[in-house]
Formats: structure tokens, C-alpha cells, sequence
């Protein structure tokens, strides 16, 4: 019999009474597992449906897009099916409530989409709008949020429509577009009538191409790119679209993917504590085969392979579970997918999940069970409890540099890019750390400054976090990671809407009317005023384009090598530009300073939004050509602004001195402030039944809408979030079995030397108390670090601590903690004391 | 002719800037066949002094030459490798592992040493010692006595040249430790293995061939028994 095969031998007799122990320990990765092989196929499966369902991304083979009538092209006589569409922002109205809102209007001629089709209900309703007649399909969530049914009126600008039917669903459209911007589509032929086709519009007009199987569209875009750029008409064929969408998916799902990379890492940690105890309850084993003769290799190789089989089960499991549990993201995120996806095996992610299973198990497990290496046979005759140590063991610091490299590898797999890998390995390595250092002060605290005057049930408790082989940080560490996960985003979405919220009560405007035509302005103004409600801003805007800088137009800066070209949406942009001398409240000078126009041969000095500048690199003293509606402007670059864009206030990218536009065609914009929802709500219905082409915003709306979308994010990260809590229930539950002996010993022996049941009782529910409550602060605490980061740097806001939400999670967390740890404790007070005597 | 020869051995523990010498120049020999007591009061070093001569352990200072052997030349793989090939145990607290059964405990100084009829030597150990019918229980399932009866087929299961106990009924009581020694003794004389004893039991360090005496790490006088 070779060694290997009595190693195996060996492994598998021991395997047979741990099998149940061992399970336990790797239960705590299983979910990471799951949730990494889950989102991995997810991904797959929604990739390969994004190829498959293309055509229907985009509705047909090619789209040519401009902000103006695209008229006759060459491409026309290609086609064997066309179709045209124009949309525009504009207010649609209910006349039956009188209840208005900002929609997304296209009107649309022809039998777009090409490929999938406009679901309505009922079904026919799509059939009978083509039929024409002044009818109008609107999309499901407006019809919700205005309590409208099929055979209401709605009106367009100047035309009122029948409600057709409801739209289900748009090609290519995700449900997070519809709550953004909620389509009414009306027929072509009234688009005109509706007096919404006019300057100041944001008018967007569409082209749909159907070609013959023959004829790919790339061909024809090859054929006539030079034409249309000359036009600046923009042309998507389904590639463009199926490459895009493939591209963010693949990246939301890789960043998923990370989050469930960090529960399963978090799993690992318990796999590694909980081997930890494992190994000691080894140790008086290995010194008798140590005893016998079994040299330490030997010795070792018996237990890391009982830990690779259960690595290999866990990870089975794991990809089994995630393979099913794929089977609930589509529903997770299905307002953020175009395409149907369908569910399957993934085996490539089976696969992965597998891998990964086995790398991570085998190399955590590594870490306690080196220990078995250093088993002195002497201990047989004498144990001598805890005095190994790795600390210089060469082999360790290799296996935590396996873990590093192993983490650094798999996310360089998923974010590919070296930089990013090093970032998330420094993060990983920051997040463990950060926890760890909170659990062990805590700890520390409590053992520096318990005081002996407290009572004994509570000093036996918290003593209690310190007895031998506890896994007391492990757990503070998963649970608190989880923890800091939800409570993170509860603290920020709550701030994000806090601030909207916030700016209604400060003196701030909260009414934003636009698209006002020079001859209307007189009378909105009066009848803003004639409510007594305050003008805070009345801005006009010119609408323009950029010509050339420093000389050169587009067509030069195309032909210019890499390195030197600037991006083509600059001169591709229309800038909405306003004229005044001086600054408002939002705007800061950073650079330079205004200059204002006296003569009318002075030179023009512009003042660029400093952001913007550096990100398209315009400098100071650049010379722009502005095309004001076909007339060339040249300005200089005189300043730089810091301009703030989270308030409800008009803010401007390039601001022009006075002077210069008074006679260019414009429109204006009017910021006011209502007094209540009431007030808004009256100010809009008469704007926009008197000025049909006026769009009215008012700050609830935002707010709603605000609070719609938070809510569709904060439940796919609340889902992720999940896992990491999951696992830290697993790592839980496991420890608490684990230490099941250790406790029934302990209560055994209070309850012998007199303490009643119930004592016994208290003094394990207060331990679970206290570890719930050092988990969850420490989660808290990180997440607060989290949220003021956050808040200071991406949401550029000042921090306010939230309490109330802190409080429920922390509520939550401890009770859970308890809940379980008394379900376990029960057990144990009930068990016969002669079950200690029976080792 | 010496099967064991323990020359000059000292032993000493370092805790910090501390050291407490356990073992002083400790000079004795055991032939083959022979079987000798080593007998002391608790904390005298003779746990310690076993413990060197099975090369559980290396010495501060001096020699053990073990079958032909100096322990002290060799690794810790090198003596678990001597240890396979020519020892046996017997320990104070049995030191069964807890996942193997009776059976397998015993088999596994057979299959260490590759033989192919492991499991029928084994169980004609256990035979031996009275146990044919708990052969498929785990130790938790026996009581002290059967448990040690265990761990007594496991130590001759190797037919060790020399066996080592460490106060093998010093679990025990007394009615279960006598019948432990007369086990022990019938299948040392049977098998001619050589014997060293660790006990603090007087009776039980009288049947042996010779007794050695330790007391403050310092062997005291030998006498034959
Ligand atoms: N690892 C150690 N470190 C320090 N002192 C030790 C260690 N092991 C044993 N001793 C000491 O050595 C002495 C002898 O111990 P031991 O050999 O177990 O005695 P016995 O078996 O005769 O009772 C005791 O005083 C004990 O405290
Ligand atoms: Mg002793």
C-alpha cells in the first residue's frame, strides 16, 4: 500500500465522523459560491441574449439620428421598409384631472419596430394606432401614476389624443427609462398640429432603416459615413447597439460579480476561523499518528485533503444552489434589462464557481492547518495547549500571499486592468483590515475597562467572548462587513434624498418653467406674479454649435494623429448658452474673470465651466467660433467657473457677456418658488393649459421620480448585500455549533456549582447580545466612514449622520444575533449533564 | 546487549531569561528482553525522561542511542520513522483518535508499516485483549479499561522491540488497572519485548526486572527486582 493511498485511507476514516463538522465549516462559502455562480451565468445567459435578440435592441438595422429633418438620403432607395420618428421633452396633460407631467413624445410614421413590436394592452390597440386617427399609446407607468385607462383623452401640446392603448414594452427600452422618461407615442401626421415643432424645442429626429438579408448595414454606413458626418447625422446599426448594451452589462456584471467575490471571501474567513477549531480539537490526534511514526507531512496531508473534498462539495453545492438561484435575478433586475433572458446552465460559470471554490477553500484552510505541521509527539504525554506558532513560518506568509495573488488575479479576470485589480486588492485588504482593527479595539476596550462592580451574569457574559478558540472578531468582522454593506446604502439614499428634500425647505426655488418663447415670457411672468409668487430667475438661453477652435473645425481636427484630435462631441454638442455679466449663487470664479462687451467691435470673452473645460481641454485664451443659427460668433476663452449642478437652478457650460446674442432667436427659462404641493400643482395646470409648449418641472415631481429609481438601485444592492449578511449568519450558526460542546460544558458546570437554568440563560443570551451589538456598531461605524467618503467626494455634499436608520439596523442585527444564539443556547441548557460525562 | 543506552542526558526548559533543568546527567542502559520500571514522585521528570528515550523529544545535552540509533542524530522525521519501525505506546490517558474505531486505531501501526493483512492482524490482537466484539465501536462508545485494552493491541500491533508506558493505569481503577498489567506483562513475555514503565505505583514497578529510581531529575539508585 503506497503512502498517498493510506493518506486517503486515513483522510476518508477520519472524513466519516467530521463529515457533518466539516460541512458546517464550509456552509459559510457556499453562499458566496452560489452567488458568484448565479450572477456569472446570469451574465452569460444575458450576454448570449443580447446577441440573440439584437435586432429587437434596436428595432430595425440602422438608425440615423439628427436635431433636424433628415430629409431625402441616398440610403433611401436601399431600403425595403422605412420609418421616421421625431421625439421631443414636452408636457402631455390629462384633461380630465387636469394633472400634467413631463413626458418623452415621438411621433411616429411608418411600421417601426422593424423587429419585436410596441406590446400593448389590449393587444390590438397597436394595430388601430397605425390605422391613424388622433390616437396615442402611453406608457404603463404614466397611466398608473395619473390613474388614467384606455379611452381617456390626452393631450399634446395644441392636439388632444384618445388614449389608444398602454405600452408594455418598447424595443430596447428598459423599465428604468420609462421611469425617467415615460413615452406617448402619437401618430406622425398631427405632430405638426400639436405647435410643438418649433425653435427652442429640443427636437430629435429618427430614421429607421430596414435593408434586405442581403445587404448588411454596415455597408451602407461605410457608403454614405462621410455624407452624413457632414451633416452631422449620427447612424447606429445593431452591431453599434449589441456591442454597447454587451459592454455595460458585461460590466454591471462583473462589478456584481465583486460583490459576491467579497461574500465569498467573508465566507472564507469563517472557513478559516472555523478551521481553526477544527485543527485544535486535531492537535491530541496528530501527536499519537506523530507518536505512531506518521512523519508531519504526512500528518498534514491527511486533514488538507478532508478540507479539499469538503471544498470540493461546498463548491458543488454552491454551483447547484447559484445555478437555481439564478432563476430569481431576472425578476431582481428586470427593470434594467432590454432583452428577455432566458435561464440555463452555464456550465463555463459552473465551472468558475467550482475553481474558485476549491482555490479559496484550500488556501484559507491552509492557514490554521500549517499548526499540524509543528505537532510535537510529546504532546501525547504531556498537551501543552496553545504554544505553536507561525508566526516565522515561511510556508504561512507564502499562503497569504497566495490568497493576495489569488484575489488579485480574479479581479483582474473581471475588471481587466492591472490598476484596477491592485485597487480592489487594496481594497479588500483595506475593508479586512479596517474591521479587523475595529473588532480587535473593541475587544480590547471591553477588556481594559470591564469593570469588576458589574453584575455577574453580565461580567460572565462578556467574559464569556473571550474563552479559548472563540471566533469572536471572525464573526464581528463578516457580520459587521454586512452590516456596513446595508446600512451604507441606506445612509446614502437617505442622504441623497434628504438633500433634495432639504432644498424645498430653505428659502430655495422650487418651480422650473422652460422651453418659454420670446413672445410668451411677458404674460408667464405676469401670471407668476399675479399668484404673488417671486421671479428668483428669468434667463434666456441661445441655442449654438461649435465651429472651429484655434482654427480648427472638425474636419481638420479629424484628420489630426490621435493624440492631438479633441473629442468629437465637442464640436458635435448643441451648447445652450446664456449672457449676463456677473455671477449667481451656484457659479464660482476660478480662472480668469468676465469681460463685458461695451462696443460692438470689442472681442468676446466666454467663461467655461471648469469641469467641462479640463475634460475636453480648453484652455484660457482659446479661440472659439461659436455658429449662433448659422451665424459664426468668435469669442475668446476669458474665465473659468466652478459651477455647482445639484440645485434646482439654470446652470450653463459656456456663459456669454451681454450684448452679443440680444438679437439671436432664444427662449427662456423661469425659476420660482411655490408655497406648497397644492400651489405647484394649481401654477402648472394653468401654465400648461395656457402654454401647451411650456415644460414645467417642479421639485416633488423630482423628488418622486428621485425616490422611484433610488429604489430600483438600492434593491439590486440591497440583494447583494444580502449575501454578505447570509454568509455572516452561516459563519454564525457554524461557530455557535462549533462551540456547542465548550458551552454545554460551561453551563454544566454553572448549573453544577448552583446557578438555576434560567441564569444560565441570561448569561447566554446577554454573550449573543453583545456579539450581535459589536458586529453591528462596528458595521455602523464603518459604513458612517463609508457614507461621509462618499458623500465628500462622489456626491459632493455635506455629511449629516443619519440616526434613525442606524438605530433600526443596529435593532435589527443584535436581535437577529440573539434570536439565533438563544435557539442554539435552549438546546443546550435542556441537554442531561451526563452528556459531559460520556466524551 | 543494550537496545536502549541513555548516556549523560540532561534536560532543560527555557520560559523567557529562565531556565529549569527537568533532567541531570541521566546515565542508564536497557538490554533486550529486559523489562524496568522508572518510579518517582509526581513532577520528578520521568514523563520527561520517556518521552526522550522514545524520541518523542530531543535532549539539552548527552545521548540516546535507541536500536542501534542516536536520537539526536537524526530529524523529527528520521525518529518518527524509527518510532514506526521498532515502538510502541502505552499512555496514561489512552490517546485513541476519536474518529477511528477500535478496529481501525489498531490498524494503524500496521498500515504504517505497509503490511497487507492489517486488518486480520488487528483483529486478532483485539482478540487478544478481549475485545472481539467492540471491535467496530469509537472510543467514546468504551469504557476506560476497554479503551486502554485498545491501546494496548495497538502498541504490540508493530511487534515493537521496545514498549513504552506512560502510567498505563494511572486512569484506571484498581480491580481494571491489575488486569491491565497482567496484560500487559503475558503479551510482553509472549512476544519478548523489552519494557520500559513509567509509574508511580509500587506493586506495579515490583514486577519488572528492574526498577529505576528518579527524584529531582537525578536517578537515585538502581535496583533489581
Ligand atoms: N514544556 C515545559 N516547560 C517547562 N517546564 C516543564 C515543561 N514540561 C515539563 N516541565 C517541568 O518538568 C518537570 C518534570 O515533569 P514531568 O516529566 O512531567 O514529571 P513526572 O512525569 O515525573 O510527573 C515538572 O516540574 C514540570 O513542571
Ligand atoms: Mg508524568
Amino acid at each position: 500500500m503506497g503512502k498517498n493511498a493510506w493518506v486517503f485511507k486515513m483522510a476518508m476514516r477520519d472524513f466519516r465522523k467530521n463529515f457533518s463538522k466539516l460541512m458546517l465549516f464550509v456552509s459559510a462559502m457556499v453562499v458566496g459560491i452560489a452567488a458568484l455562480v448565479a450572477i456569472s451565468s446570469f451574465g452569460d445567459n444575458l450576454s448570449k441574449d443580447i446577441d440573440g435578440q439584437a435586432k429587437e435592441l434596436l428595432g430595425a438595422d440602422l438608425v440615423l439620428g439628427n436635431n433636424q429633418p433628415i430629409g431625402k438620403q441616398p440610403s433611401d432607395s436601399l431600403a425595403t421598409d422605412i420609418s421616421e420618428e421625431i421625439n421631443f421633452a414636452s408636457m402631455v396633460a390629462f384633461p380630465a384631472t387636469g394633472e400634467s407631467r413631463l413626458t418623452q413624445v415621438r411621433a411616429l410614421e411608418g411600421a417601426f419596430p422593424f423587429y419585436g413590436e410596441l406590446e400593448t394592452i389590449p393587444v390590438e390597440a397597436e394595430k388601430s394606432f397605425r390605422q391613424g386617427g388622433k390616437k396615442a399609446l402611453v406608457e404603463k407607468i404614466l397611466m398608473a401614476q395619473f390613474n388614467a385607462v384606455v379611452g381617456d383623452s390626452i393631450k399634446v401640446g395644441e392636439v388632444t389624443f384618445v388614449i389608444e392603448g398602454e405600452l408594455e414594452k418598447v424595443p430596447g427600452q428598459s423599465g428604468i427609462t420609462a421611469t425617467v422618461a415615460p413615452a406617448v407615442y402619437i401618430p406622425m401626421e398631427f405632430a405638426e398640429a400639436t405647435g410643438l415643432i418649433q425653435y427652442g424645442s429640443r427636437l430629435n429626429y429618427l430614421k429607421y432603416y430596414k435593408f434586405p438579408a442581403s445587404l448588411p448595414a454596415e455597408e451602407v454606413v461605410k457608403k454614405f459615413e462621410e455624407l452624413w458626418e457632414d451633416d452631422k447625422i449620427s447612424s447606429t446599426t445593431v452591431e453599434n447597439r449589441r456591442n454597447q448594451t454587451g459592454r455595460s452589462f458585461e460590466n454591471l456584471a462583473n462589478f456584481l460579480s465583486l460583490v459576491a467575490f467579497i461574500a465569498l471571501l467573508l465566507g472564507c474567513v469563517g472557513v478559516a476561523s472555523a478551521v481553526n477549531v477544527f485543527v485544535k480539537e486535531k492537535l491530541a490526534s496528530v501527536a499519537v499518528l506523530r507518536c505512531l511514526g506518521v512523519s508531519s507531512w504526512v500528518a498534514m496531508k491527511i486533514y488538507l485533503l478532508q478540507i479539499l473534498l469538503m471544498g470540493l462539495f461546498g463548491s458543488v453545492l454552491g454551483a447547484f444552489l447559484g445555478t437555481l438561484l439564478q432563476y430569481v435575478l431576472p425578476s431582481v433586475f428586470s427593470d434594467f434589462l432590454p432583452v428577455e433572458v432566458s435561464i440555463g446552465i452555464a456550465w463555463s460559470s459552473v465551472g468558475f464557481g467550482l475553481v474558485t471554490g476549491l482555490f479559496v477553500s484550500v488556501l484559507f484552510g491552509l492557514l490554521p492547518l500549517l499548526k499540524i505541521r509543528k505537532v510535537s509527539p510529546m504532546a501525547t504525554l504531556r498537551p501543552d495547549g496553545d504554544s505553536i506558532s507561525l508566526r516565522n513560518d515561511k510556508l504561512r506568509w507564502l499562503v497569504i500571499g497566495g490568497i493576495l495573488l489569488f484575489i488579485y488575479v480574479f479581479s483582474y479576470f473581471l475588471l481587466g486592468g492591472w490598476k484596477f485589480a491592485a485597487g480592489f486588492t487594496g481594497f479588500i485588504i483595506f475593508a479586512f483590515v479596517a474591521l479587523w482593527s475595529v473588532a480587535l479595539f473593541i475587544m480590547w476596550l471591553i477588556r481594559r475597562f470591564l469593570p469588576i462592580s458589574l453584575r455577574y451574569t453580565l461580567r460572565q457574559a462578556l467574559s464569556n467572548l473571550y474563552r479559548p478558540n472563540n471566533q469572536t472578531v471572525s464573526l464581528i468582522a463578516t457580520i459587521g462587513l454586512g452590516t456596513a454593506m446595508i446600512s451604507t446604502l441606506f445612509f446614502v439614499q437617505g442622504q441623497l434624498l434628504d438633500e433634495v428634500k432639504f432644498a424645498d425647505k430653505e428659502d430655495q426655488p422650487n418651480m422650473l418653467l422652460f422651453d418659454i418663447q420670446t413672445r410668451q415670457i411677458e404674460s408667464v411672468v405676469a401670471s407668476i406674479q399675479k399668484r404673488d409668487l417671486p421671479i428668483l430667475q428669468q434667463v434666456p438661453i441661445v441655442t449654438m454649435a461649435l465651429e472651429s477652435i484655434n482654427g480648427i473645425s472638425r474636419k481638420v481636427n479629424d484628420t489630426l494623429p490621435e493624440e492631438d484630435r479633441r473629442s468629437r462631441g465637442l464640436y458635435n454638442r448643441e451648447f445652450r448658452v446664456t449672457y449676463r455679466d456677473s455671477l449667481i449663487s451656484s457659479e464660482r470664479l476660478v480662472k480668469g474673470e468676465l469681460r463685458e462687451v461695451k462696443n460692438p467691435g470689442d472681442s468676446i470673452f466666454v467663461s467655461f465651466d471648469e469641469g467641462y473645460a479640463s475634460r475636453t481641454g480648453v484652455n484660457l485664451g482659446d479661440e472659439i467660433v461659436f455658429n449662433v443659427q448659422g451665424r459664426p460668433i468668435k469669442t475668446y476663452v476669458g474665465s473659468f467657473r466652478d459651477v455647482k449642478f445639484n440645485q434646482v437652478s439654470t446652470n450653463f457650460l459656456v456663459l456669454f457677456p451681454e450684448n452679443v446674442l440680444d438679437n439671436a432667436p432664444k427662449f427662456h427659462v423661469v425659476i420660482t418658488k411655490t408655497k406648497n404641493d397644492r400651489q405647484a400643482a394649481d401654477v402648472q395646470a394653468e401654465i400648461v393649459r395656457e402654454y401647451p409648449n411650456i415644460s414645467v418641472v417642479n421639485l416633488g415631481a423630482i423628488v418622486e421620480t428621485l425616490e422611484e429609481i433610488l429604489s430600483k438601485i438600492g434593491f439590486v444592492i440591497q440583494f447583494m448585500a444580502f449575501f454578505s449578511i447570509a454568509t455572516g449568519i452561516v459563519v454564525l450558526i457554524s461557530s455557535l455549533i462549533i462551540s456547542k460542546y465548550q458551552r454545554m460544558r460551561e453551563s454544566i458546570l454553572l448549573r453544577t456549582l448552583g446557578a438555576s437554568s434560567r441564569k444560565v440563560g441570561t448569561i447566554n443570551t446577554l454573550e449573543y447580545f453583545f456579539l450581535g451589538s459589536l458586529a453591528a456598531l462596528s458595521g455602523i461605524l464603518l459604513s458612517y466612514i463609508a457614507a461621509f467618503l462618499l458623500s465628500q467626494f462622489v456626491f459632493q455634499l455635506p455629511f449629516r449622520p443619519v440616526v434613525k436608520e442606524a438605530v433600526i439596523v443596529y435593532f435589527a442585527i443584535t436581535l437577529l444575533t440573539v434570536l439565533l444564539g438563544w435557539l442554539n443556547g435552549s438546546k443546550i441548557i435542556k441537554k442531561p449533564p451526563m452528556e459531559i460525562l460520556r466524551e | 546487549m543494550a537496545i536502549l543506552q541513555v548516556t549523560k542526558v540532561s534536560k532543560t526548559y527555557k520560559s523567557g531569561n529562565r531556565s529549569l533543568t527537568v533532567l541531570d546527567d541521566v546515565n542508564f542502559s536497557v538490554d533486550a528482553g529486559e523489562s524496568i520500571a522508572i518510579v518517582g514522585p509526581s513532577g520528578s521528570g520521568k514523563t520527561t525522561l520517556l518521552g526522550l528515550c522514545a524520541g518523542l523529544d530531543a535532549a539539552s545535552l548527552g545521548s540516546v542511542m535507541l536500536v542501534d540509533k542516536a536520537l539526536e542524530k537524526l530529524n523529527e522525521d528520521e525518529r518518527a520513522e524509527v518510532r514506526s519501525q521498532n515502538i510502541g505506546f502505552i499512555f496514561q490517558n489512552f490517546q485513541l483518535l476519536p474518529t477511528l474505531t477500535a478496529l481501525e486505531n489498531v490498524m494503524v501501526p500496521l498500515e504504517l508499516k505497509k503490511r497487507k493483512d492489517a486488518k486480520e492482524k488487528a483483529a486478532e490482537l483485539l482478540r487478544k485483549v478481549g475485545l472481539e466484539d467492540r471491535m467496530t465501536h469509537y472510543p467514546t462508545q468504551l469504557s476506560g479499561g476497554e479503551q486502554q485494552r485498545v491501546s494496548i493491541a495497538r502498541a504490540f500491533a508493530n511487534e515493537p522491540k521496545i514498549l513504552f508506558a506512560d502510567e498505563p493505569t494511572g486512569n484506571l481503577d484498581t480491580e481494571t488497572g491489575e488486569m491491565i498489567e497482567d496484560l500487559i506483562f503475558q503479551l510482553n513475555q509472549d512476544l519478548g519485548t523489552t519494557l520500559v514503565l513509567v509509574t508511580h505505583d509500587l506493586e506495579l514497578a515490583k514486577r519488572t526486572n528492574r526498577i529505576i529510581n528518579i527524584k529531582g531529575g537525578k536517578i537515585q539508585e538502581a535496583q533489581n527486582g
